[in-house]
């Protein structure tokens, strides 16, 4: 089992300085959350690849879904900058846990926000801002992932009703969700968004087992054998592939201050463990070779919570661009996981076991790397960017 | 009900204590301060618990300059109603519980809560203080509070056992463990305390007779001796001349 959370954050640059007071309490909340709740049970579900369900409960409690959607339809109301902190302080207690909550709010509650209708609005939002709804959304298929665009999923009309067949493969939350966002394609092949209901006839979500990452975290398919989907649950506002990527932004935007949660808390770890642990007659961080991998990291942390705060700044004026999200997502996860690698190291041995949180970090964050656009997708996002030509093709 | 909560700012707990060279001050710098748990955990969570059970209001009170505002939020993110900061440096205990009971007085207050004391001078002398300043009845270190009737019952753990108590009219009550449960605000809560009133109100700081002269660490904790079970004379000359215990 873990030993007890001794968690203590790093501000090298002090960046508390930039936060308002809103950020810095919720920030403090759901940091003594994550100790209280999160921290003391999740190398316990991690090992036994389960998923803590009751926790969606708490984390519509402490309001971590849908943070920056208006009170009216249950969100907090907060700017993009809490909600990236508090996706920090999540992801700083697990990948997974964060997942819940970036599902929930992002993919899930956001496009019904955005592109649903008031109908829809009142109908689902406020049951999944409270934890009573759980929510999945269905993106990737089995043969398309990078490429959504080429989806197979495919519906016709049917009167008041389409009938949706066809499948989507790794979905965060699908075996337990009681609603599904789901992109498919019409008769014309243009891609649409729909609200499905767990219990609707001909659909089912199995598990997918055996996953090494992100094991507190639930995932499965979504099968469609002619599912009839009322009309009226038919997002209106959206047609078209930038349907689900404005979806992914808003994700993206969370992972990339996510990541810096979990790369603290390696920090933190490794940096603790060098001053407790003695070799050679003295603390580990005193020998050079362990200081560069501490400076390092701390270095590659503040440069990580500087791009993070300064994406923030420019979501709350409305201007972070897609390639500006693709930038900070793929830098931060990857330092996030390469703290992780030099933070296993310093551990020695003991940086294997479930003793420490370092393992668990480093396997999470390998999904992280993937999901959401895989690392190399978002430098094509970038490259196309300053470019101005398309390398994905 | 009308709760008075007085709440104070500490450093957080895993926080380096550093003093200045001479030792005669204490550094602020990279200190992150956090609301003292007594004041939070208990006296406040206790008072918002009162008020939803019985309906009425809590005000939450500190002296202290704007950078403690960020407290204050906290504490109405938890679910103080208002909160009132007297803006001056807070120069002692004694000038501390002054400024609080001028602006008490006359408030017709029916309890003033605050924690038993705050976690980074220990003193537990506020309440005191209040009290007598006042004119009220204090109860020290209780470990729950709850209206019966017209009177305040009142736990108190003491040497073996719990003492209880009932108190008629307003008092002053400095909160133990027990009193009430950590209550994390959730970002609904953070998001109306921007909305909460907090009236700032300037004072004169009032006259102190303490001056801190010097501040010291704590002894450095040194390696554990082990001794020979065979060799009991080692053991009580090292009790004796070392621990100088016996
Ligand atoms: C645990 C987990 C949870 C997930 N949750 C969800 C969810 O809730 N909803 C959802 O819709 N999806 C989800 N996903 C899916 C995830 O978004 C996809 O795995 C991801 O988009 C990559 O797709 P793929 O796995 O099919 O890999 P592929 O697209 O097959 O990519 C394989 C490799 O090829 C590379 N590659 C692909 N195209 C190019 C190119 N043009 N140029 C260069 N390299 C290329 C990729 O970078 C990658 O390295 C989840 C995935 C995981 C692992």
């Amino acid at each position: 089992m873990s030993g007890s959370d001794r968690f203590q954050s790093h501000d090298y640059y002090l960046l508390d300085e930039l936060l308002d007071e809103e950020h810095l309490i919720a920030r403090d909340a759901v940091r003594s959350w994550v100790t209280q709740e999160v921290s003391p049970i999740i190398e316990d579900f991690a090992e036994r690849h389960a998923c803590p369900t009751h926790l969606f409960k708490a984390l519509a409690e402490i309001g971590a879904f849908g943070p920056s959607l208006p009170a009216k339809y249950g969100g907090g109301g907060m700017d993009e900058i809490a909600y990236g902190i508090i996706m920090q302080e999540l992801e700083r207690g697990d990948s997974g846990i964060r997942s819940m909550a970036s599902v929930q709010g992002s993919l899930v509650m956001y496009p019904i926000y955005r592109f649903g209708s008031e109908e829809q609005r009142l109908k689902y939002l406020p049951k999944l801002a409270s934890g009573e709804f759980v929510g999945c959304f269905g993106l990737t298929e089995p043969d398309q992932g990078s490429d959504p665009g080429g989806m197979h999923a495919h519906f016709r009309e049917d009167g008041d009703h389409v009938i949706l067949n066809g499948s989507k493969m790794w979905i965060t939350n699908s075996p337990i969700a009681d609603v599904a966002v789901v992109w498919a394609k019409n008769e014309e092949g243009v891609i649409q968004g729909m609200i499905l209901e767990k219990d609707m006839p001909g659909f089912s979500a199995p598990e997918i087992h055996g996953k090494w990452s992100l094991r507190a975290s639930i995932t499965g398919e979504l099968v469609f054998e002619d599912v009839r989907v009322p009309k009226a649950n038919i997002l209106p506002g959206v047609s078209g592939l930038k349907g689900p990527l404005s979806c992914l932004s808003k994700a993206r935007y969370g992972i990339a201050w996510g990541a810096i949660g979990a790369a603290m808390d390696c920090y933190d770890s490794a940096l603790r463990y060098s001053l407790e642990r003695e070799q050679f007659g003295r603390p580990i961080g005193g020998f050079q070779l362990t200081q560069k991998k501490l400076a390092e990291m701390i270095t590659e942390i503040t440069k990580a919570q500087l791009l993070a705060w300064r994406l923030g700044t420019l979501a709350n004026d409305g201007k972070a661009s897609p390639a500006q999200i693709s930038m900070a997502k793929r830098n931060n996860v990857l330092m996030a996981l390469e703290v992780a690698r030099e933070a296993r190291q310093i551990h020695g041995g003991m940086g294997i076991t479930n003793e420490y949180p370092i393992m668990r970090h480093m396997m999470n964050l390998e999904t992280v790397l993937t999901y959401e656009g895989t690392h190399d997708i978002h430098l094509l996002i970038t490259g196309m960017d300053v470019t101005g030509l398309n390398a994905f093709k | 009900m009308k709760i008075l909560v007085c709440i104070s700012k500490t450093p957080e707990t895993t926080s380096k204590i550093k003093f200045s060279e001479d030792a005669t001050e204490l550094m602020e710098d990279g200190l992150q301060y956090i609301l003292n748990p007594y004041d939070e955990w208990y006296a406040l969570v206790r008072a918002v618990e009162l008020k939803e059970e019985f309906e009425g209001s809590v005000t939450v009170i500190n002296v202290g300059p704007a950078s403690n505002d960020t407290v204050i939020r906290k504490a109405l993110a938890i679910g103080a109603d208002d909160a009132v900061r007297i803006n001056v440096e807070p120069a002692s205990a004694m000038s501390v519980a002054n400024h609080i009971s001028d602006y008490a007085t006359g408030k017709d207050y029916d309890l003033i809560l605050l924690g038993k004391e705050s976690i980074d001078y220990n003193g537990s002398v506020m309440g005191a203080m209040l009290s007598e300043f006042l004119n009220l009845p204090f109860i020290a270190h209780a470990s729950g509070l709850t209206k019966g009737g017209d009177a305040w019952e009142i736990e108190r753990g003491i040497t073996g056992g719990t003492e209880r108590v009932r108190v008629n009219g307003t008092v002053v009550v400095s909160a133990a463990k027990g009193m009430a449960e950590q209550r994390i605000p959730n970002m609904r809560g953070i998001m109306m305390a921007k909305r909460k009133p907090l009236e700032v109100i300037e004072a004169e700081n009032k006259a102190s007779s303490l001056e801190t002269v010097g501040y010291a660490y704590p002894a450095e904790k040194t390696a554990v001796k082990m001794i020979d079970p065979n060799n009991m004379e080692e053991l009580v000359r090292l009790l004796q001349e070392e621990a100088k215990v016996i």
